[in-house]
């Protein structure tokens, strides 16, 4: 709760930034002035939806399918009989894997869309520094990291998007592709046995569990560290929700992207009004709600396949 | 109607006639003609009537008229000539013609042809019945001997048979003519009567016609029978002289031959022709029972228990019929209070003898014979002199009533229950709840199970012993009685004991469908409970069915899946092997059609009972398996090593942020 008075009040009073002499931020403001209250857009809205959208995806997935794939615990019965029987569990996983293709699609649908408008090359799209294509820098950065975690070195110069990030970008890649074919074998397997023998669908079975346990495992802990429960961002980092974040956080954390925008002075054309108070108490309150139900799930896993495994 | 004998054979007959006839004339001449012109000797006739092949015919119908000399000699009528009772042929030249008037037993017999006339044999003779029988009919013909003649069809012992040429199951007397008893003559070769006369020779042991009479044989309608209710008294006590001492206050004043229609007769006690060895006490009218137990105050000296009957429960009762004494034997009508020499209780055995006997051998009867307290009786399920039978609703055995009357000590915490080791728990509420208890007291069908179609009614007896009827050997035709389709089914599969030499406890009815508790099979809690019941033995099989997709759906209590018998069967499960089951090659697919409509063969070869743990038998799953769990470890492994190197700047970065905020406060 202290924590979520802070971030308040540093929004309320945004006066306390420009203030700071030896602050970076203030060659910035010096460079590119900003009116006080203006906030770094990391995100497009577009994506903030998706994110939103594909949270509520991947929740409902994660819990009607792994009451499936833990059907033996007692937990799995109960969960069952909450969201309305399995059969109505069934409709929900279902739902929520056409929902997940339809982010995946609009997503690649926005991509090229956003090639075209900004009139980029298939090279710049993919390889540009704003790509979430690993590049060189991206090996550079994990090995600085290392040597910045054991304390031979200062914290890496990250860029727009991290290492880490993109794992998480392609892992999605990876999963709607190994979990979703997976899936629509088993959604539709009289259709998929004209084509693959019977007992594939074991295996498929397998896959799918499986992968979407690493998939949930690793979003529900790695995920969750890396971007909310990082101490210096704890309890949560808000940016994924409303898109946008102070600059001097912004300078500090991406000092790469930041120094690039300040050298090209497009920093100004991405620079937004901070959200009012209320938006970001239901931002705060969808965000407890899934980190709740994610840690919920984890917990889950962990005592299913501690206790009860089989 | 007028007989016409003709002689067949007459050339041949009259020379033998011619031939005879010369040494008889010798003798006329040697008599010098004293007698008749026409003498009509024995000899004379016989000179004929000797010849075996000597037929006669009567109606087209030939028959012999030979005349076996010696048997008559021999007969009681041996010293009368032939024209004594042919009397028609007196005087008549010989040969005679053909055509003689039959024979008059009544010119000398005058009494029993009067007799017999008036009798219902004589009465049918008159009507011309073919099959009313004349005096020859039973005495015959020329070879009458006397009823002292062990010989003669007419002594006490041959009697019976004689009567029972006709009056016999079969014949055309008791198939053609109305007869009102049966089985006559063996009733009567069982009976005390029968038995003294027949096994033990005693001549003096009444014979058919000590009762019926010889020639007065009526109907015990009319009032002059020997066994008309007013006569039969008279005609029973002419041997049981002594039967008023037994019989004493019924006959006390001659009662019974005075005012017989008032009083039963022998026969209403003592059923003709069947009349056992038993001591009837039927003298112990209820009347004089009843004159000290009509009392409703009456009570036993000994234990203050009530001896109060109300007769009209008697009477409504089975045994309306059945008089006091039969069932409280041991009564003595010479003393003042009969019932005082009464040592036993009612055994109900003594007539329902086959019942008596499966009672003694079960549980119950064991029992009993244990004086145990505890033991239920034949009363206590039936009662004592209200008893009903079980098609009355009013009665305790009545289909719907049977569950309240067991449960009394059968129900949890009454006396057979707690004494009850097993593992049968809330037997009479599991009933009710039960499907066969739903039909039987909510639906009122009675022909639903209750507890005495599978427990029988009267050898009861635990599961373990090999003759209950609950017995794992006997269950299926137990059920079977009523699901007989489905025993069928059942004792062909590979669960019967029947079709699998196996020393392994096969299952039956009630290990899937459970003895008090059974379901509806199209019930959500059947549905899932099955699976846990095919586990039991196939422990193995039964755990990778969990590990597949059926498994785990109906895990959560989802019904609408594939379980165990949707695909193996239900009663007709047979191995996988076999032709005719629900999974060899041929049918496979179709059970696989049921509810995947669009199913393939190549479908079918989904794995329902697969596992990733046998690297043997599912290589491919035991490998993804592995492959999968190295990518998760391995992830996982990479991606927590990241997240701790981290956390230490991690942590120190938030401190130098607090820092920082805690700085621009205290400026701020």
């Amino acid at each position: 709760m202290k924590d979520d008075r802070d971030i308040t009040q540093e929004i309320r009073k945004p006066d306390a930034a420009p203030g700071e002499p030896s602050s970076p931020v203030v060659d910035a403001h010096r460079v590119d002035p900003v009116p006080e209250k203006r906030q770094y857009q990391r995100f497009s809205r577009l994506n903030r939806i998706l994110h939103i959208v594909m949270i509520v995806s991947f929740m409902s997935l994660a819990l009607t399918g792994l009451t499936l794939k833990f059907s033996y615990t007692s937990w799995a019965a109960m969960l069952s009989r909450l969201l309305g029987g399995f059969e109505v569990a069934g409709y929900i996983h279902r739902f929520a894997a056409v929902m997940m293709f339809g982010i995946f699609s609009t997503h690649v649908v926005d991509l090229l869309r956003m090639k075209r408008r900004e009139k980029k090359s298939w090279r710049a799209l993919l390889f540009g520094p704003e790509s979430m294509m690993f590049n060189r820098k991206d090996l550079r950065d994990a090995f600085e990291s290392v040597k910045w975690f054991i304390g031979k070195g200062p914290r890496p110069k990250y860029g727009r998007w991290t290492y880490w990030e993109k794992f998480d970008y392609f892992a999605v890649f990876w999963g709607i592709t190994v979990i979703g074919s997976t899936g629509l074998m088993l959604w539709f397997p009289e259709f998929f046995t004209h084509f693959i023998p019977g007992w594939f669908l074991n295996v498929a079975t397998i896959i799918h569990s499986d992968e979407a346990l690493l998939a949930v495992g690793f979003i529900f802990t790695v995920h969750f560290f890396n971007t909310h429960l990082r101490p210096e961002k704890f309890p949560m980092d808000l940016v994924i929700f409303t898109g946008r974040m102070d600059l001097e956080e912004f300078e500090e954390d991406k000092p790469a992207e930041y120094e690039h925008l300040v050298r090209e002075g497009r920093l100004s054309d991405s620079l937004v009004e901070a959200y009012p108070p209320i938006v970001i108490r239901a931002v705060k309150f969808f965000g407890w709600t899934a980190l709740t139900v994610g840690f919920s799930i984890v917990v889950w896993i962990i005592y299913a396949m501690i206790f009860a495994y089989r | 109607m007028k007989s016409r004998f003709q002689f067949v054979n007459w050339e041949e007959g009259m020379w033998k006639t011619v031939l005879a006839m010369l040494p008889g004339a010798a003798v006329l001449a040697a008599t010098g003609f004293f007698s008749f012109a026409v003498a009509q000797e024995n000899t004379d006739c016989l000179a004929c009537h000797s010849d075996k092949s000597l037929t006669g015919s009567h109606n087209g119908k030939s028959f012999s008229v030979f005349v076996d000399e010696k048997g008559f000699s021999s007969s009681i009528h041996s010293s009368l000539s032939c024209v004594s009772c042919h009397q028609a042929l007196q005087g008549k030249e010989l040969p005679h013609d053909p055509g003689v008037a039959p024979v008059n037993c009544g010119a000398c017999h005058e009494q029993e042809f009067k007799m017999h006339s008036n009798s219902l044999h004589g009465k049918a003779v008159a009507k011309g019945d073919a099959l009313a029988p004349r005096c020859k009919d039973c005495h015959g013909t020329h070879d009458i001997l006397p009823a002292n003649d062990k010989r003669s069809p007419i002594s006490p012992l041959q009697v019976p048979f004689l009567c029972g040429k006709c009056h016999q199951e079969g014949s055309p007397v008791q198939t053609q003519r109305v007869i009102h008893q049966d089985h006559i003559l063996e009733n009567f070769s069982e009976s005390i009567h029968g038995e003294g006369l027949l096994k033990k020779g005693l001549i003096v042991a009444p014979n058919c016609a000590t009762c019926h009479t010889a020639h007065s044989i009526l109907p015990h309608t009319d009032p002059n029978s020997s066994i008309a209710q007013k006569n039969i008294a008279k005609t029973c006590t002419k041997c049981h002289a002594q039967i008023e001492q037994v019989h004493r206050k019924i006959i006390r004043g001659e009662l019974w031959e005075k005012e017989a229609n008032t009083l039963p007769a022998c026969v209403d006690c003592h059923q003709p022709h069947k009349i056992r060895k038993v001591f009837y006490d039927q003298g112990m009218a209820d009347k004089d029972c009843m004159r000290c137990h009509e009392n409703p105050n009456l009570k036993a000296s000994k234990d203050g228990r009530s001896l109060f009957v109300r007769i009209s429960d008697v009477n409504h009762s089975k045994h309306g019929k059945t008089a006091c004494s039969q069932c409280h034997s041991g009564v003595n009508a010479s003393h003042v209070r009969p019932c005082e020499t009464i040592t036993k209780a009612v055994d109900c055995s003594s007539c329902h003898e086959e019942v008596g006997q499966q009672f003694q051998k079960s549980t119950h009867g064991k029992l009993i014979a244990q004086h145990d307290p505890n033991a239920p009786s034949c009363k206590e399920c039936h009662g004592t002199h209200s008893i009903l039978g079980k098609t009355d609703p009013v009665s305790s055995s009545f289909p719907t009533n049977v569950p309240d009357l067991c449960a009394r000590c059968h129900r949890e915490g009454e006396k057979a229950a707690v004494r009850y080791t097993g593992t049968e728990h809330k037997i009479i509420e599991q009933y009710t709840e039960s499907i066969h208890g739903k039909g039987l007291l909510q639906s009122g069908l009675t022909v639903t199970a209750m507890c005495t179609n599978c427990h029988t009614p009267h050898s009861v007896l635990p599961r373990n012993d090999s003759l209950s009827s609950v017995n794992p050997k006997n269950l299926p035709s137990t059920c079977g009685k009523c699901h007989h389709g489905i025993e069928e089914q059942f004792e062909k599969s590979i669960h019967s004991r029947l079709v699998n030499q196996t020393n392994l406890d096969l299952p039956v009815c009630n290990d899937c469908h459970t003895a008090h508790t059974i379901r509806r099979t199209d019930e959500q809690g059947f549905k899932l409970m099955i699976m846990q019941q095919c586990g039991r033995c196939h422990q193995e099989i039964a755990k990778t069915y969990f590990d597949t997709y059926h498994g785990k759906v109906s895990q959560l209590g989802y019904t609408k899946t594939a379980k165990c018998y949707d695909c193996h069967g239900s009663h007709d499960i047979l191995k996988v092997s076999d032709p005719q089951s629900h999974l060899s090659r041929d049918n496979v697919v179709k059970t696989c059609q049921k509810c995947h409509e669009g199913a393939t063969r190549r479908f079918a070869g989904y794995l329902t009972h697969a596992t990733h743990h046998d690297p043997k038998k599912y290589p491919f799953l035991f490998w993804t398996f592995w492959g999968m769990t190295s990518l998760l470890v391995g992830t996982f492994v990479f991606g927590g090593v990241h997240t701790l190197l981290w956390l230490p700047r991690a942590l120190q970065a938030r401190r130098e942020k607090k820092k920082k905020e805690s700085r621009q406060t205290d400026e701020g």
